[in-house]
């Protein structure tokens, strides 16, 4: 049994969720007042997204994934994903890109209901996804403003090389850190840089402890459905500030608590009293029908002990912290190191990693419908994955911020497909050990 | 005796196994899955309670001397009696439901000569539904939906010629009232209806005439025996609205797998294309599920696809097969989406195809879809087991076959003649499990 909330409607949170709704919407606030402050505004991308460095000249940092990721979640995307068709775009594109284009034709209001300004300079930091390019090529050709583009070399081989991150670094001296003293009119500092890493350090030592706290049984998280919301500030505008070091240091507190308590994950329906399913999961979730997904877990004690998208804005669970000794050089290997820019063998290692060292039951891809980047592949993992750790693995499929691809009966159907085998195969199991 | 029951509730039709504690096969009932799946079950449930009597009945039959050698002719007559008083049941009540309808507001000015219609139509379908249920006789659909639905439409455009009553009326009527009648559970008791049927049996015949008191003992020994539901498992695509709790829902992967082995213990591979849903499972070598795949977003080249095809083409769903069986000449057809097959059959047809070449193509065309389903699902493995509505039809299984030994190799495929049953006898022997174990 769990502990249903009393009212459906009323959703349950942690305290570290409320603190970091007050930051996004302080961050949407600031945006939408940084021109008449005199402050520029950079746009980039989670992967791989340089965060410390923008800060170095000011930049309000504005994240269009996020931005969709908001419209989705607000029941927005739909219409913008129209609007985006209507001038043209293929039902196939990725949702994030339409989401955005749309909600640029139509009058370009944020999730704060005010006004998201024009763009001063598009950051793109290359981190394996192509659609990234397209899309910036895009918001370039409406706002008409200046883009630096960082080329991130794709970890092919599974490891970073000395040249790989030499590229990257005389990327950032010879082109990057010029255009962005040229946009901002802010001289370079590196001094700056370090201190900014020096906190970004400090947060992803606590995050990595909030996100390894599910190695634990019952697991005091959930790190697919509760990791996007511990992922957030370290992942978006907020790497680097003290106000992200302190947010993790509450997190932390507040997961040290329930791992003492034996407390499992806060869901908004509630507490998972009842861990019976321990799962590794892929992609990205849906965030059109972010709760009822979620509740389609938690309805069957189905926690996430690890999963690969709370590592697309920095893989920091093997060792990496931005390191203020060599700013440059750290940033080249935080960009290099995004799972995004991992190979699939790679990939594979690290998910089969996390099923050991999480105990998990089983592997489930949640592949996207629009992401021909990231869908590719998918079902090979799941082979190599379901081959190496014997574990079942489970596959279903839906879509961004695209609510037509989001079809409720038949992801329950095939989610409790799945979770009912993996509970089959447990018990065998359980009944050839008394054998 | 305790019977552990599943019920597989599909979009198209429900299915009800019912098994005794040796895990035997009892009984087994189909109705169609109506838009009231709680009736459905109940209904599929009260049709395997009845094949478990006439199963459990057989058994005793076979200790009468007397019968030696016929038992199967008498059992076919008596089932054909019981199904003939049970559509005429049914019947009457679709007569009174029509004529009340016939009674509404909108069609008071008509009311009279309607219901004078109506009374005349009603008094041909009896007479006809000997024919229906006699020696020899077959039927498109066992549904009494389908069966009183064609009939009412024949005597609907013969009663209402001459008349001021239109035939649309007429049918609007059957419409109105047909549902009413599907999802009211009849009243009769087992007792009266199998009685009735043994009178009705015989009476049509000397020689069981003569036995009729002799055949009434184990007719009232299998009435008396009392068939407890020790447990109840749900499965398919509708039992998230069933009125089980949780531990009583298993999922149809689950039960297909299960019932797969069951039927075929070494069955690896298991393909089921139902209404909507095309499912593609591995499972162990104890029938416990590996891996799945199942069609997503889509129903393209489900079952329902065909049901489509039948009724652009004017042809019952069972006759489809032995059309694409004629085909001399390969029609590739590409679209799978259901809509778009209307088009693309026309399309053929006005070129100049032969409706079995296209009918043929169609087939093909589902196929390989499923194929494209079971290669996700980690291929094909021997043995494979073909279940579902779709493991009914002819031509799906020869070309399954052929794109299966094509892709894999040779193997062993299984159909089984109850495949459209797996599911439910996987859910049955789930319930079985449940209370042994």
């Amino acid at each position: 049994m769990n502990t249903a909330a009393t009212d459906t409607e009323d959703v349950q949170k942690e305290e570290s969720m409320i603190l970091q709704k007050a930051m996004i919407s302080a961050n949407y606030d600031a945006l939408s007042t940084a021109h008449e402050e005199g402050k520029k505004i950079s746009s980039t991308f989670v992967p791989g997204n340089l965060n410390e460095l923008l800060m170095c000249f000011d930049f309000v940092r504005n994240l269009p994934e996020i931005n969709a990721l908001q419209a989705g979640m607000r029941k927005k995307s739909g219409g913008y994903i129209m609007e985006a068709e209507r001038s043209g775009h293929s039902e196939d594109v990725c949702t994030y890109v339409k989401s955005d284009l749309g909600m640029m034709s139509k009058g370009q209001v944020g999730p704060n209901g005010k006004p998201l300004p024009t763009p001063d300079l598009l950051l793109l930091s290359y981190t394996g996804c192509f659609t990234f390019m397209k899309w910036f090529e895009l918001v370039r050709d409406q706002y008409d403003c200046e883009t630096a583009m960082l080329h991130v070399p794709y970890q092919a081989d599974g490891k970073i090389t000395e040249n790989m991150r030499h590229f990257v670094v005389t990327q950032l001296k010879e082109h990057v850190i010029p255009t962005l003293e040229r946009v901002s009119g802010i001289k370079f500092d590196i001094d700056r840089l370090r201190e900014y890493l020096r906190e970004s350090a400090k947060a992803e030592d606590d995050l990595v402890w909030v996100l390894q706290s599910a190695k634990n049984r019952p697991s005091p998280i959930d790190a697919y459905f509760g990791g996007v919301y511990y992922c957030g500030p370290i992942f978006t505008a907020f790497r680097g500030t003290r106000e992200t070091t302190d947010y993790y240091k509450s997190l932390r507190v507040e997961v040290e608590d329930r791992l003492a308590k034996g407390l499992g994950p806060v869901t908004p329906e509630g507490t998972l009293d009842e861990e019976r399913i321990r799962l590794v999961v892929e992609g990205p979730p849906n965030w059109t029908h972010f709760r009822d997904f979620w509740k389609m877990f938690y309805d069957e004690g189905v926690v996430v002990v690890a999963s690969s998208y709370t590592k697309v804005g920095g893989v920091y669970d093997f060792g990496f912290r931005h390191d203020p000794d060599n700013p440059l050089e750290t940033l080249a290997d935080y960009c290099l190191g995004c799972y995004t820019n991992h190979s699939l063998p790679s990939r594979v290692d690290m998910l089969c990693n996390y099923m050991d060292e999480y105990q998990a039951d089983g592997f489930l891809v949640n592949s996207i419908k629009s992401c021909n980047s990231f869908s590719a592949g998918q079902l090979l993992m799941l082979r190599e994955i379901e081959e190496r750790t014997g574990k079942p693995a489970g596959f279903i499929e839906t879509d961004l911020v695209d609510p037509r691809y989001f079809s409720s009966a038949n992801v329950k159907n095939r989610l409790e497909s799945y979770f009912q085998m993996i509970e089959q195969k447990k018990a065998r199991g359980q009944d050839r050990t008394a054998a | 005796m305790k019977c552990f029951i599943g019920i597989d509730l599909g979009s198209t039709t429900t299915k009800a196994i019912v098994l005794d504690e040796q895990q035997t096969v009892l009984g087994r009932g189909i109705t169609n899955s109506r838009s009231n799946y709680g009736i459905a079950a109940d209904v599929a449930k009260q049709e395997a309670f009845l094949d478990a009597r006439f199963f459990l009945f057989r058994k005793l039959l076979h200790d009468l001397p007397a019968l030696t050698g016929h038992v199967d002719d008498f059992l076919e007559n008596l089932e054909q009696d019981f199904r003939l008083q049970q559509y005429l049941d049914q019947l009457d009540d679709l007569r009174r439901t029509c004529i009340d309808s016939a009674s509404d507001d909108r069609l008071a000015a008509d009311g009279p000569e309607t219901r004078e219609l109506l009374t005349e139509l009603f008094r041909q379908l009896g007479a006809e539904a000997v024919n229906l249920f006699g020696p020899g006789s077959s039927r498109k659909s066992d549904f009494f939906r389908d069966i009183a639905g064609s009939q009412y439409s024949k005597a609907s455009r013969s009663v209402t010629e001459g008349s001021n009553i239109r035939f649309e009326s007429m049918l609007n009527i059957y419409d109105r009232s047909i549902i009413d009648v599907e999802n009211r559970i009849t009243n009769d008791t087992d007792e009266a209806m199998f009685m009735g049927a043994l009178e009705r049996t015989c009476k049509r015949s000397d020689n069981f005439s003569q036995l009729k008191d002799e055949l009434r003992a184990p007719m009232k020994t299998v009435l008396d025996t009392e068939l407890e539901e020790a447990y109840v498992i749900g499965t398919g695509y509708g039992r998230a609205t069933l009125p089980f709790s949780k531990e009583h829902i298993r999922s149809e992967i689950l039960c297909h797998g299960l019932g797969a082995h069951i039927m075929h213990p070494e069955t690896a591979t298991v393909l089921d294309i139902g209404g909507q849903d095309t499912k593609a499972i591995q499972v162990d070598p104890h029938g416990i599920v590996e891996s799945f795949q199942m069609n997503d977003r889509c129903a393209a080249g489900c079952g329902r696809y065909l049901g489509y095809i039948a009724d652009e083409m004017n042809l019952g769903l069972h006759e489809l097969g032995p059309m694409a069986m004629k085909s001399t000449r390969k029609v590739r057809i590409n679209s799978t989406c259901t809509v778009f097959a209307g088009a693309e059959l026309r399309d053929r047809l006005s070129m100049g195809e032969k409706r079995e070449d296209i009918v043929s193509g169609l087939h093909r065309a589902i196929i390989l879809r499923a194929m494209s389903i079971l290669s996700r699902s980690g291929g094909i493995r021997d043995q494979f087991t073909f279940t579902g509505g779709v493991a009914k039809n002819e031509a799906a299984v020869a070309v399954l076959k052929e794109l299966a030994e094509e892709n894999y190799g040779a193997l062993t495929m299984n159909v089984n003649p109850d495949s459209i049953y797996t599911g439910a006898l996987g859910a049955a022997t789930f319930a079985q499990r449940t209370m042994v174990h």
